[in-house]
């Protein structure tokens, strides 16, 4: 039982050679690390301009609290006032944005955050995505599978089954329709 | 003109009811059921037939007469009509008294009947390409038709005349209309929102009669790129003037009705892309049926967010108790290509199988999925406040910072697969084909993120804006990559016809490109896609400054100082207007002057209505834009913002470039004759050699 010690690039050269799904999952092990760092170091935003950004403004101009470009909206006057003075409260960001939702409602969030039902207005476009993303993965390999096998019970092989096509000095009749195919497949 | 405006629609409505049931009477005659239960003779339902066809052209001519009508009707300022008297002026621009057929619902709903109507002429002119097949379509187009009719005979009457005496003066037009891209921007809209109406009826109607072959799809590859292609025009007009004309700094708002233009284009998009599986491979016919089914219903369901005012949207000026008549209309659609899709299902097989993960299939595979991901997603978004409230019984905001989380990771995976998608073989790619595909993207690829991070592109160092510093380094990368792949292929396949014709690279570049114009026009659609998905990373490092100004106060904001030089009060036949004048400097050197704009509308309005002219300087690196917001109402002094959006431009260079490569697409390829095709294959060149990551197959024995 030999444990050999590697380094990261030796893992991912071995895992190479070793066989390709290991070798993408490692990959995909890395892309997922650095989204999740990602999305951990966004919390280092400011608090005010965060928080501005997380609420709209009421008067009704459907913008955000900082991006209303009306001069004189009181509204956005006085919400960025009271943003401010609950900020300097020292509350924390969640007790901030209820202040608001129990003085203007829930349509003064930019974006439905407030948990329990709210959560599925983001959880179904991750869902989505992931499902359309592994879906089309599993539609793939279901295909392919079932095309090696009615290859297989017909006698090709799976080289076969993609089709090879003869050397371009030949010219045989099946040769010529295979040529046209092609030329015809391909043809974006 | 009213009474004569009515009689159009009436005798346009009895014309298209004539086309929609003997249209469709003789075709269930004619055919083989029809034939044996009646006895009648084929000859005599083809007759009957072609009165309903004929009946549909006519029912175009009353239509335009219609149209014509309200238009007149609001050049004379006819505010007898109801719709005139509140969406017209006497003082108003003769180019927007025209506009007026569209700027409020009844007119936007007959400019609706009024397009489907042309494209339903165009399609029966040119009958011939396929009678049978036309003439199906011809009847599904009528009873859509019939719809909107109804519509506007009984609900929503563009010609009602206005209650009690005559009044001197319109109400106006939204003085946010009142901007040239308005006068375009709509029926560019609805020319794409209506023409998805044809490839539906082709669709539909060829599972009806169980079209043998891809054929219609050939004959609606140019209506759907078409139309695709005013829908385009049509999404970035409109984020053109709200960039312009609303003054926030943005164009893109994530606006129910903005959304509801958005979501067909995605899917037409993926229709676009996977139709070329069903012509090339026989695949994906089930898929096809159902992404342009969905496409048509989006579209209506966009006419129902924009006119049924069911959810809270910035475009208020259209709304109305219409939506029951929506609501049904889309039920039996849906049920009609239900019902359609499980009676001839098995007309929808596959011929062929995907044999490859990694495959110019698959890609296309997945570039569909991701589409619709991203549709399901703002449709989710745009319907959530409705669920909410129907949940919990609290609506609630879904803004800006809603969509651009959740779509921003779907959109950079999107620039992925446009990158790598074309780069693959059909049927298979080898590893080896990959490794030589790739290899440069890759390179170029590294090679932007290492220059970008050096040059200052730091996400770790950025702060507050990491996450969007971080995604747009991610965007310009793959962008990098995606332009190295897409002049790759051509170079590649011009080095093919240089070796062939003994042409410079310049003109093998184009006659390759005239050879398969499809293949490169679409080359020609990706690179200016990549080119906004730049100008949209760009928006990354906005920036902002407000600032009370009077004269020869200056302000600055990047490289850019602008001075205050005068500040202007003047009034106009239809607003009083205020505005400030601007010198801007670049790095101390004079370059413009600018003058953003407050106008408020009094002309022929019951109340005052203000207006932001915005005032920018817009160049390949960045735009200037400065809006007057109005002034303090404490000191009197003007209060101006300046903005500094970097690479915006591109947003808009991009969409020339898309309309560039859609005109190519559509031009049809430079024939190569039978005896060249021999000369080539003699001469030793595969057929495929020069097509990129498509010689993959033809060079398998040789790997």
């Amino acid at each position: 039982m030999n444990r050999r010690t590697q380094s990261g690039s030796d893992l991912f050269r071995d895992a190479r050679h070793a066989g390709g799904p290991v070798f993408w999952a490692r990959w995909v092990q890395l892309a997922l690390l650095c989204v999740v760092t990602v999305a951990m170091l966004g919390a280092n935003e400011s608090r005010y301009d965060r928080l501005g950004h997380e609420l709209m403004c009421s008067c009704g101009c459907n913008q955000v609290l900082l991006e209303c470009n009306h001069v004189g909206c009181v509204d956005s006057a006085r919400m960025i006032v009271e943003l401010k003075a609950q900020i300097a409260t020292g509350e924390s960001d969640t007790a901030v944005l209820n202040w608001f939702v129990a003085k203007y409602g829930a349509t003064i969030l930019a974006a439905p955050i407030r948990g329990g039902f709210d959560n599925a207005a983001w959880i179904v476009p991750a869902v989505i995505f992931f499902l359309a993303t592994l879906g089309t993965f599993g539609i793939v390999w279901a295909w392919k599978r079932r095309a090696l096998r009615m290859a297989g019970a017909a006698g090709f092989d799976s080289g076969d089954a993609v089709g090879n096509l003869p050397a371009s000095g030949e010219s045989n009749p099946q040769d010529a329709e295979l040529r046209e195919r092609i030329r015809r497949e391909t043809e974006y | 003109m009213p009474e004569f405006g009515s009689f159009c629609l009436l005798l346009g409505l009895g014309l298209t009811i004539y086309t929609f049931v003997v249209g469709g009477f003789a075709l269930w005659g004619g055919s083989v059921g029809g034939l044996r239960a009646t006895g009648i003779p084929e000859s005599r339902w083809n007759r009957l037939g072609e009165t309903a066809r004929r009946a549909g052209i006519a029912s175009f001519v009353a239509l335009c007469a219609a149209a014509f009508a309200l238009v007149w009707a609001a050049l004379s300022n006819d505010f007898s009509v109801e719709y005139i008297r509140a969406h017209s002026n006497i003082a108003l621009n003769p180019a927007y008294k025209f506009a007026a057929l569209w700027s409020g619902q009844e007119g936007s709903l007959l400019l609706w009947a009024w397009l489907l109507s042309a494209y339903g002429f165009v399609l029966r002119v040119r009958h011939r390409v396929d009678v049978r097949l036309t003439a199906f379509a011809s009847v599904i187009l009528a009873a859509i038709q019939v719809f909107f009719l109804l519509l506007l005979t009984i609900v929503a009457t563009p010609f009602s005349i206005a209650p009690g005496p005559v009044a001197l003066d319109g109400a106006g037009l939204n003085p946010l209309l009142q901007y040239p891209e308005m006068v375009i921007h709509p029926p560019m809209l609805y020319l794409g929102y209506v023409g998805f109406a044809v490839p539906f009826a082709f669709a539909l109607g060829a599972l009806m009669m169980r079209y043998p072959g891809e054929k219609w799809i050939h004959i609606t590859r140019r209506w759907t790129m078409v139309t695709w292609l005013f829908l385009t025009c049509g999404i970035f007009l409109g984020a053109h003037w709200a960039y312009s004309v609303l003054g926030w700094g943005g164009y893109w708002g994530w606006d129910p009705v903005e959304n509801a233009s958005l979501m067909p284009w995605l899917t037409g998009t993926a229709f676009l892309h996977s139709v070329m599986m069903q012509e090339k491979r026989g695949m994906m016919k089930n898929w096809n049926v159902w992404l342009i089914f969905s496409t048509f219903l989006l579209t209506i369901l966009g006419t129902l967010l924009t006119r049924s005012g069911i959810i809270s949207s910035v475009h208020a000026f259209a709304q109305s108790p219409i939506g029951a008549w929506f609501y049904t209309f889309i039920s039996i659609v849906f049920l009609v290509c239900v019902i359609t899709f499980f009676a001839r299902r098995g007309h929808l097989k596959s011929e062929n199988k995907l044999e490859s993960l990694v495959s110019r299939e698959s890609s296309f595979l997945f570039n569909n999925m991701i589409l619709l991901a991203a549709c399901v997603t703002v449709l989710w978004g745009t319907l959530f406040p409705l669920l909410s409230e129907a949940v919990t019984g609290s609506k609630v905001t879904m803004g800006a910072p809603y969509y651009n989380r959740v779509n921003i990771p779907i959109g950079l995976f999107l620039l992925f697969l446009t990158g790598i998608g074309p780069l693959l073989a059909w049927r298979s790619t080898t590893l080896r084909s990959i490794r030589r595909n790739f290899v440069l993207p890759s390179i170029a690829m590294a090679v932007t993120a290492v220059v970008l991070m050096i040059a200052g592109l730091r996400p770790w160092n950025d702060g507050d804006d990491m996450q969007s510093t971080f995604f747009s380094l991610i965007a310009f990368t793959l962008a990098a990559g995606v332009i190295t792949a897409i002049v790759e292929e051509f170079t590649r396949g011009a080095r093919v016809v240089c070796a062939q014709t003994g042409k410079n690279l310049l003109s093998s570049m184009v006659l390759l490109t005239r050879r398969n114009t499809r293949r490169y026009g679409g080359y020609i659609i990706h690179f200016g896609i990549v080119v906004m998905f730049i100008g949209i990373a760009g928006g990354a490092f906005n920036r902002a400054v407000e600032m009370e100004m009077s004269y020869g106060d200056a302000l600055a904001i990047g490289p850019y100082r602008l001075v205050c030089v005068g500040i202007t009060q003047d009034s106009k036949p239809e607003y009083d207007t205020d505005y400030a004048r601007l010198d801007a400097y670049k790095n101390g050197r004079y370059i413009t002057q600018l003058s953003p704009e407050k106008r408020t509308y009094f002309a022929g309005t019951d109340h005052e209505q203000a207006s932001t002219i915005v005032a920018l300087h817009s160049t390949a690196e960045a735009d200037l834009y400065t809006v007057f917001e109005g002034r303090n109402p404490d000191t009197g002094r003007p209060i101006l913002k300046v903005f500094l959006n970097p690479l915006i431009a591109w947003i808009w260079i991009g969409v020339v470039i898309v309309v560039l490569g859609t005109f190519i697409a559509l031009v049809p390829n430079l024939v190569r004759t039978p005896g060249r095709l021999r000369q080539e294959d003699s001469a030793g060149v595969p057929p495929t050699a020069g097509l990129g990551a498509t010689s993959d197959v033809a060079k398998v024995p040789h790997e």
